[in-house]
């Protein structure tokens, strides 16, 4: 049964991936365009970091052509929320990261559309004092 | 409701960027940015995913970032406060007094504001590193776990299962029940009139002595 996947800014089908209780078990290749993880030699790795799969779990982790996001996820300290009955997952950013990137007082980038469906970045505004404000029509 | 302001201040290196928190997408946003007829950004967060990495849990909620991109204000309230709780709730109206309350908290942020846009770092209301850090409410486990709850919400109930959706929105807030962006958000996907509605109020009186807008903590101007 097709997996659809949000995390971050993304949300992406997963036709080849499978769910088993806790598990989510994706295709290799489907895991960088999903999440931003692709394998090499030294474990999971997503731009500067690379994270050693665990010693002695690595069936837990890898499977034949597959990987388990979720227990990568988990850790991680990442929040793994799975809905059975839609086949949909949901992996958030973990508290700690949060904390971290906070803590440097760096203001967090994003890249949002305006009307028009131009996108905007923060980081275009570099070189200007930016008040940023949230507003709702709620 | 900020373009007086940022016509006056965008000659200083200042800009406005608005971002709604809109999970119904931009045609919901839309009649309101239209009508502000505002030449700063506007931009449309469909998923909050700019509220989740600043940590802001209501609206308006304010950030001031500096010329090199750092935090130099974390989220605070915007120049409002908890006035509006005395509002009559058939009629809307607000007692002379908390008309009064609104007005002089949205006069002392915006000369907050105006002061920054003109001295930049050397004005009093460009906090210190310490103390944007102690400001700043910390994530934590809970609060993750009720974002990517509410996440899932927004998914399913934009792929059509509002029912099921409801539960996850259910356990973002009682994850997370300060979070009242999460809690009005899902009112609004279930019938637009409920997130100012009786549950709503009933939210607020919930609330008894604590705040739904924190009290802004900034030193007076000088006229």
């Amino acid at each position: 049964m097709p997996q659809t996947l949000i995390s971050g800014d993304r949300t992406t089908v997963l036709a080849g991936a499978t769910s088993e209780g806790d598990a989510l078990w994706v295709p290799v290749g489907d895991l960088e365009p999903a999440s931003g993880w692709t394998l090499k030699p030294e474990g999971a790795c997503r731009g500067e970091e690379c994270v050693p799969i665990p010693r002695g779990q690595e069936s837990l982790f890898v499977r034949p052509g597959l990987f388990n996001l979720a227990a990568l996820a988990g850790y991680l300290g990442q929040p793994v929320v799975h809905d059975a009955r839609r086949n949909a997952w949901v992996i958030g950013e973990s508290a700690g990261r949060r904390a971290a990137g906070l803590d440097s007082l760096e203001a967090p980038d994003f890249t949002l559309p305006d009307l028009q469906g131009n996108l905007h970045s923060l980081h275009d505004y570099r070189g200007k004092k930016v008040f940023l404000v949230s507003w709702a029509s709620w | 409701m900020w373009q007086a302001l940022y016509q006056e201040l965008e000659g200083k290196g200042f800009v406005v960027i608005a971002v709604a928190l809109e999970s119904r997408g931009a045609e919901a946003a839309r009649p309101w940015i239209e009508a502000a007829k505002a030449t700063y950004p506007c931009l449309v967060d469909a998923t909050h995913i700019v509220a989740e990495r600043y940590g802001m849990v209501n609206v308006p909620i304010g950030v001031w970032i500096d010329e090199a991109g750092t935090i130099v204000r974390p989220p605070e309230p915007a120049g409002t406060t908890d006035s509006f709780r005395a509002m009559d709730r058939q009629t809307f109206a607000l007692s002379a007094e908390a008309r009064a309350d609104l007005r002089n908290a949205r006069a002392s942020y915006v000369a907050a504001l105006r002061d920054w846009a003109e001295r930049g770092a050397a004005s009093k209301f460009a906090l210190s590193p310490e103390e944007v850090r102690r400001r700043m409410a910390p994530p934590d486990e809970a609060k993750a776990r009720a974002t990517a709850c509410f996440r899932m919400g927004e998914y399913l109930h934009a792929v059509g299962f509002e029912g099921d959706a409801r539960a996850y929105f259910d356990e973002a807030t009682r994850l997370h029940p300060q979070n009242w962006a999460f809690r009005r958000q899902a009112w609004n996907l279930e019938d637009p009139m409920k997130a100012g509605g009786k549950e709503f109020w009933a939210a607020v009186d919930a609330l008894g002595d604590g705040h739904y807008y924190d009290p802004v903590e900034m030193p007076a101007v000088q006229p």
